[in-house]
């Protein structure tokens, strides 16, 4: 038998979360869903989470397994048994209240995808057919239209535990959907506002999303396609934008990146507070003798790398 | 043992204590590192939010230059690590994509092939079962006592497909090194999680907080010092320390050693020998514990 962990919460009947174990003979090829549907079936009934599809598709039976998301129904049970102890915790999706058991109020994730307005944006009038696109430009998009709004990366992003103003890897990925869409008439209009701060610019790569991600949709990829199209446009009057260029700047000119004025230029120079900010770090490096060198050294054969960017029109 | 050392532009910037500390520990355990000077930065995943291509001709063209010396490469950062095995794995499995890239590099007298070079964090040729007995043939002082916290750096770990640690959701590698050293591992949630570098420039109150639940849960757990494998999250971690509310609020302070620091010091150095004086948190508590 091995044991199910599972994170119980009734606000009707107790305030506090608790862990409750339930003992389980494990079949080959059952899914964590079939294992929890057991158990709600034969063994608690108030247990309570969500379902539908069993199959990868629907999206609705997110829950964490070990302390990582993932759909309950796309994992074999027996494959996420901690060997040493034989047992299986699961808790309710991370980064939104819990609602019961494991069942979460997706109300902020789907505010979130409402906030990068996700539908194509096109004023000219509609040709005679259809408005068509060639395989090329839909694989741009291909892999953001895969989602399907499971939660899973939400839950585990790094900057949501921190920060919930941040759009987070689900909605920028919608976003993505439609910034690379070549009928839509609005990239410029997504990428400023996908620049303002909790957008684009506030994903610490952790690359969490694009572990917990069930489909190829792999957010934190999908931002960086946005980043690119932000840069292309102009927008560049943020931390952000500033920072990929100073450091583009530097590696174009010695190979390497110049940790002395990445993050004056990063700030920008008429960005007085910004600047101010970055005084106390300076000082502390600089009193103990950790400011990179002054005089910022190329790597050897300077004249490949350079060569490299004019080749590739950088 | 020999390899090609990528050591990438924060080693030799803002932590050249890694670099310092990296040369003694291999010198120490007899493993020869041929620097690799001419080699570009592997964009850190910033280049490419620019220009994906570039980062990956310039990232093509670094592991070419290993392959020529028939080497294999080792990297002593996260990042650079995460960044070139990105590039190693889009030309593997894109022949189109290759090609491309491979007609870019000719004129400088480069070229890619799959699978000549093999690129590791020196974590994972010490976390190897020939790497720990190494270790513990070439221990002067064991670390006897020593709790030591594990923090990975995200791109060692995510993709899990690009990461060479067994299990990256729940790695044991430098747990491994510690418990050979003769210290005693501290396992804690945030171990395997994001140190805020990244936006420390876009959202620094993020960042910071980012940086500020994993030591206090380090330091909660009982560590006596936090390691790791990556310069940025040190600059994170360490640098940025004094600025942490979390901590400040908390009256906490933790040292914060790279990995080739804690191995030197089980080797015989001290820690002045290994520049630990250029730490912003100091580490004097730490040369008590170890006398």
């Amino acid at each position: 038998m091995s044991v199910i962990k599972i994170k119980r919460y009734n606000p009707e009947k107790r305030k506090d979360s608790y862990f409750q174990e339930f003992n389980v003979d494990l079949q080959p090829g059952s899914t964590l869903l079939d294992v929890l549907n057991e158990i709600k079936w034969e063994q608690d009934g108030t247990l309570t989470h969500r379902m539908s599809c069993r199959s990868a598709i629907c999206g609705s039976c997110g829950v964490k397994a070990n302390g990582h998301a993932t759909l309950a129904c796309q994992k074999q049970a027996e494959f996420l048994l901690d060997k040493k102890t034989d047992s299986i915790t699961v808790e309710p999706l991370g980064n939104m209240p819990v609602i019961k058991d494991l069942v979460t109020d997706f109300k902020q994730f789907w505010e979130k995808v409402d906030q990068v307005k996700p539908f194509l944006k096109n004023e000219s009038s509609p040709p005679e057919k259809e408005r068509s696109q060639s395989p090329e430009e839909f694989k741009l998009i291909d892999d953001s239209s895969t989602c399907i709004m499971c939660g899973a990366c939400y839950s585990d992003c790094n900057v949501l535990e921190v920060d919930d103003k941040f759009l987070g890897p689900a909605a920028l990925a919608k976003a993505q959907r439609f910034v690379g869409d070549s009928r839509d008439e609005a990239t410029l209009e997504r990428v400023k506002e996908l620049s303002e701060p909790g957008g684009i610019w506030d994903c610490t790569h952790c690359g969490e999303c694009v572990e917990r991600c069930p489909k190829p949709a792999q957010p934190f990829y999908r931002i960086k396609e946005i980043m690119t199209v932000a840069l292309e446009k102009g927008v560049h009057d943020n931390n952000g934008a500033r920072h990929a260029l100073s450091f583009t700047k530097s590696v174009k000119s010695s190979g390497l990146l110049n940790e002395n004025t990445l993050p004056v230029e990063s700030m920008g120079f008429t960005n007085i507070k910004g600047l101010l900010e970055l005084v106390p770090v300076g000082l502390r490096m600089l009193l103990k003798g950790k400011v990179p060198p002054i005089f910022h050294k190329p790597c050897g054969e300077l004249n490949d790398v350079k060569r490299i960017f004019k080749e590739l029109d950088q | 043992m020999k390899f090609a050392l990528y050591t990438g532009c924060v080693a030799r910037g803002a932590t050249r204590e890694l670099m310092v500390s990296t040369m003694k520990t291999a010198d120490a355990l007899g493993i020869d590192f041929v620097e690799m000077k001419s080699a570009a930065c592997c964009g850190a995943g910033v280049l490419s939010e620019q220009s994906p291509i570039l980062a990956d001709a310039l990232n093509a063209r670094t592991i070419s230059q290993a392959a020529k010396q028939d080497l294999d490469m080792i990297t002593i950062c996260s990042t650079c690590q995460g960044n070139l095995k990105k590039t190693e794995c889009k030309l593997d499995s894109d022949e189109e994509y290759r090609e491309k890239i491979n007609h870019v590099l000719k004129d400088g007298g480069h070229q890619y092939t799959t699978g000549k070079t093999k690129i590791k964090h020196f974590a994972n040729i010490l976390a190897t079962p020939e790497g720990l007995k190494l270790l513990k043939e070439k221990m002067k002082r064991p670390l006897t006592g020593l709790k030591v916290a594990a923090f990975y750096g995200c791109y060692v770990l995510r993709p899990s497909g690009l990461s060479d640690f067994e299990d990256p959701d729940n790695p044991t590698g430098l747990e491994d090194i510690f418990s050979a050293l003769g210290a005693t591992p501290v396992f804690y949630d945030g171990r395997t999680k994001c140190c805020g570098f990244p936006i420390v420039m876009m959202n620094k109150e993020a960042s910071h907080k980012m940086a500020g639940n994993a030591l206090v849960d380090a330091i909660e757990s009982g560590a006596d010092v936090v390691v790791t494998g990556c310069p940025l999250c040190h600059l994170s971690l360490d640098s940025y320390q004094p600025e942490i509310d979390q901590l400040r609020q908390k009256g906490y302070e933790i040292p914060i050693l790279h990995l080739p620091q804690l191995v030197a010091l089980a080797l015989g150095h001290s820690p002045r020998e290994l520049d630990m004086h250029k730490h912003i948190v100091s580490v004097k508590e730490l040369e008590v514990k170890l006398s």
